[in-house]
């Protein structure tokens, strides 16, 4: 069974059908793009999935369980967590503290208890200070862990937001543009950083501009254009497909 | 025969307490029309709108007290606050321009405290009043009394709803001051001076609350601590009516005003400060963009 | 950091407590110190709310008026000891937060700014209106606090309660940012939809820390009422709430220290220009301003980020 079924999927703001019946499913272990022209409502596709927004129709299933409508912290409690395209990093904490809200949902969140400070509150938090830092370790961005979240430069952020997504042990990642805005260099240490990810075992959900890296780890693509499901295959089927290539250059088919 | 008259005292009530509504409601709306109109061009809520309602007010009061034909006083009262709109915005908010929504609510509330401060030093504790404008026999309609200053209220509200409108879609600075509210940066691009749009709507929203003042003081005395409640319930009005909506702020202002009048006539005059309080509660409750207000969805 | 070290603020804050009253000369003093202590302990809570969560609330004083008067009327009218009453108090006054706070933090900024407000004068009209059970404007009298047989009297009592109640509160507000549930609180501030992301259910957050802060506040009231001996409206209504506020902002958003010296200050603030008339408002309007125009972070995170420390640590 797939990981991510999704069926016949959309939702309108106001007349405009910004996702039209999109149906594709991800298997378990896969990198999988979502790529399309811009406005093809790609990243509206992930808060769909992701809870952010309801979708007006269609279904969507995380191992086998209905998850459409369902509110974001709920899903992240069935292991769904995302990075986003406009940066959502908590710039009032250090570099840290944002890594080990992503560990939220595993900690003791009870209010008296954390008020008169119980020995395990304490030792939990101790412990995850540690795994968070390893974590930055493996986003590489180890010399950050203690600078304030605001005093970090772009590219750092953008990794940062990659590592606090794995602080929550996620079995699907959602990466929305994780290389946009970045140079070369930088783009190729992400896609590097993807990968690893990958190899680790969890699911990654891809929306990226930058071909090259799409076509470079992707297992799966699903190529939208304006809402609507254009093609699914391989890197090699989506580049040959003459439907894509129309898309992407504009001219009428 | 009983019954015929039982039925005209009912009516009568009923249109007492409209009449009451409706003349408060539109220094309600007023005020609200001023909340909305900085709103619109700088996002910002100002707190010490209710603030100008009193100056209007007290000045006119203190002019009138001096000697000075009431005319003189009443145009002086509008002018002043509207001066003192034009300080707020250049000493206070303009200093710190894209703080966060909290920051800015601190400092106009800062600004009503400084104003309504001052005024208590100059002026005293002491309520006051002046006659009304044409005097105060009242008029009898359907048994029920109108006050010949409700007619001032209600006209003169009326004519400055007019003119704003003529303002807004009709003159270039007012589609200025609408194309800042829509876009600041586009606006500035197109060559408006956005500096200026701030000041003006700055200006013009405290001289539409003094001139609530100056219309309503002769039906209920002022002093100066009567800002803040009369402040609030325009923004209750503009809550009613759905932040950033003219019409809504003119509609929201009377609907409160008549809900408050019928409240106080038919259920408690004691609770009558709290209507607009609960009235409010119960529509963010329940729909919390307003009447007019719209659906926004946020990106991510 | 080590259990020792983690704590050094606590024991500073301790020691200062127990020296004071080696140098305060007379009960007027140990008075004003009284009520730096009362307004310190409600600005802690009220700074988790504004400062941490980054929400609003204008009417917080409604909250501090329905302890003061469950602790007025229960026992006057209806014979109740003082601690349950004050218990009771508290109880109504976070039932009331919660039952409110769940429409409420649905809306932002503005909107919530309003809905705050709104409550806290209705509190404060009801309270002028219920002269039967209130005493109307004039306010009445309270009863002592007692427990078995012993009565808190005189100012030199209530010094050492409120001194031990304001470390436990110090204490514990520094335990709550500094776990899970505060890094939470904290990051909803942030990021609203990361969080959410995370998992963290923003809206049960937010109720939480609005009740927990309406409880300290009413807890405060009550203790305001039996120290005073005697409540007015005054103490619910919405200069109150901005006076509350105001050591919040003065003092420092998002700072435990700054709570305590925000209370601090604008304690005594009042006393020094009591004899000056409208003057008072003023000088609370022109601070207000004044602060969030050039130190909008409050003193203690702007001194703190000028001399060096990031602040972080500093809490």
């Amino acid at each position: 069974m797939a990981l991510l079924e999704v069926d016949n999927l959309s939702i309108a703001f106001g007349g405009v059908k910004a996702v039209q019946n999109v149906s594709f499913s991800v298997d378990r272990g896969l990198v999988y793009s979502v790529i399309g022209p811009n406005g093809a409502g790609k990243t509206t596709l992930f808060n769909l999935i992701t809870g952010v927004y309801t979708p007006s129709e269609g279904e969507i299933r995380l191992d086998g369980q209905s998850i459409a409508g369902v509110a974001p912290h709920e899903l992240a409690l069935k292991g769904m967590a995302r990075t986003f395209q406009n940066l959502q990093i908590c710039m009032n904490m250090t570099a840290l503290e944002n890594v080990m809200v992503g560990a939220h949902l595993q900690l003791d969140r009870n209010l008296i208890k954390a008020m008169l400070r119980f020995p395990g509150i304490a030792r939990r938090d101790h412990a995850l200070k540690d795994e968070a830092r390893e974590l930055m370790r493996f986003v590489g961005l180890e010399s950050y862990a203690n600078l304030g979240a605001s005093s970090m430069p772009y590219g750092a952020l953008k990794r940062l937001e990659i590592a606090r997504a794995l602080a929550a042990k996620p079995q699907i990642l959602f990466l929305d543009e994780p290389a946009a805005g970045l140079n070369s260099k930088e783009t190729a240490e992400i896609d590097e950083l993807v990968r690893k990810v990958a190899d680790s075992g969890v699911t990654v959900v891809l929306v990226e501009h930058d071909m090259k890296m799409v076509m470079n780890i992707s297992d799966r693509i699903l190529v939208l254009d304006y809402g609507k499901k254009l093609t699914e295959g391989t890197a090699r089927e989506v580049r040959e497909n003459p439907d894509v290539i129309a898309a992407y250059l504009g001219s009428n088919v | 025969m009983e019954r015929k008259d039982r039925g005209e005292t009912i009516l009568s009530q009923f249109l007492q307490f409209l009449f009451s509504g409706i003349t408060v409601g539109a220094t309600y709306a007023l005020a609200a029309l001023g909340f909305t109109l900085i709103y619109s061009a700088s996002n910002v809520i100002n707190f010490a709108q209710g603030e100008f309602i009193m100056l209007g007010g007290m000045l006119t009061f203190v002019f009138m007290q001096s000697g000075m034909p009431m005319p003189l006083a009443i145009l002086l009262a509008i002018a002043i606050p509207a001066l003192v709109g034009i300080a707020l915005e250049k000493l206070a908010i303009e200093p710190a321009r894209d703080a966060e929504v909290v920051t800015l609510i601190i400092i106009t509330i800062g600004a009503s405290l400084v104003i309504r401060g001052l005024v208590q030093i100059w002026l005293g504790k002491g309520a006051h009043t002046y006659p009304a404008f044409s005097g105060s026999d009242p008029i009898e309609v359907g048994g029920a009394t109108l006050l010949p200053q409700s007619l001032w209220v209600l006209g003169i509200t009326a004519l400055v709803v007019i003119a704003l409108w003529y303002f807004f879609s009709r003159t270039l600075a007012g589609k200025a001051i609408l194309a800042t509210s829509c876009n600041p940066l586009a606006a500035k691009l197109v060559g408006i001076n956005t500096q200026w749009v701030l000041l003006v709507s700055f200006a013009l929203s405290a001289a539409l609350g003094a001139i609530g003042g100056v219309l309503l003081t002769p039906i209920t005395l002022t002093s100066y601590d009567v800002g803040i409640m009369l402040g609030l319930k325009g923004f209750v009005a503009v809550v009613v009516g759905g932040l950033g909506s003219g019409l809504g702020a003119v509609v929201g202002g009377l609907l409160v005003g008549i809900i408050e009048a019928m409240a106080a006539g038919y259920i408690s005059s004691a609770y009558k400060d709290a209507i607009p309080f609960i009235l409010i509660l119960f529509i963010l409750f329940f729909m919390p963009r307003g009447i007019f207000g719209a659906q926004v969805t946020e990106r991510v | 950091m080590s259990v020792l070290k983690r704590n050094y603020p606590l024991m500073i804050l301790a020691a200062v407590l127990l020296m004071l009253p080696l140098v305060l000369p007379n009960n007027y003093y140990y008075d004003i110190a009284i009520r730096m202590a009362i307004n310190a302990i409600i600005v802690l809570g009220l700074n988790l709310l504004i400062g941490f969560a980054g929400q609003i609330s204008l009417g917080h004083a409604g909250f501090v008026g329905i302890g003061a008067y469950a602790s007025a009327i229960l026992p006057t009218h209806f014979g109740w000891h003082p601690l349950l009453a004050t218990a009771a108090g508290a109880a109504i006054a976070s039932a009331i937060a919660a039952i409110v706070a769940r429409p409420i933090f649905r809306l932002k900024g503005h909107y919530l700014a309003m809905a705050t407000l709104g409550l806290g004068i209705i509190t404060a009209i009801v309270i002028k209106n219920e002269a039967t059970y209130t005493g109307g404007p004039d306010g009445m009298p309270v009863a002592a606090l007692g427990l078995m047989g012993f009565e808190i009297s005189g100012e030199k009592q209530w010094y050492w309660v409120l001194a031990v109640l304001l470390l436990f509160s110090f204490w514990a507000a520094r335990n709550l940012i500094d776990s899970p549930f505060g890094r939470a609180l904290r990051a909803l501030h942030g990021s609203e939809v990361a969080s959410q992301v995370m998992g963290v259910d923003i809206v049960r957050y937010k109720v939480a820390i609005f009740v927990l802060s309406a409880f300290f506040a009413s807890l405060m009231g009550s203790v305001t009422a039996h120290y005073i001996g005697f409540v007015t409206p005054n103490i619910a209504d919405f200069f109150h709430s901005i006076e509350l506020m105001t050591m919040v902002v003065v003092g420092g958003m998002a700072s435990i220290y700054g709570s305590l010296i925000g209370a601090v200050l604008l304690t005594a603030l009042p006393q020094a220009l009591s004899t000056f008339e409208g003057w008072e408002t003023v000088a609370f309007g022109s601070i207000l301003i004044l602060c969030m125009i050039f130190m909008p972070k409050g003193l203690v995170p702007t001194l703190a980020a000028r001399f060096g420390r990031n602040g972080q640590e500093d809490r």
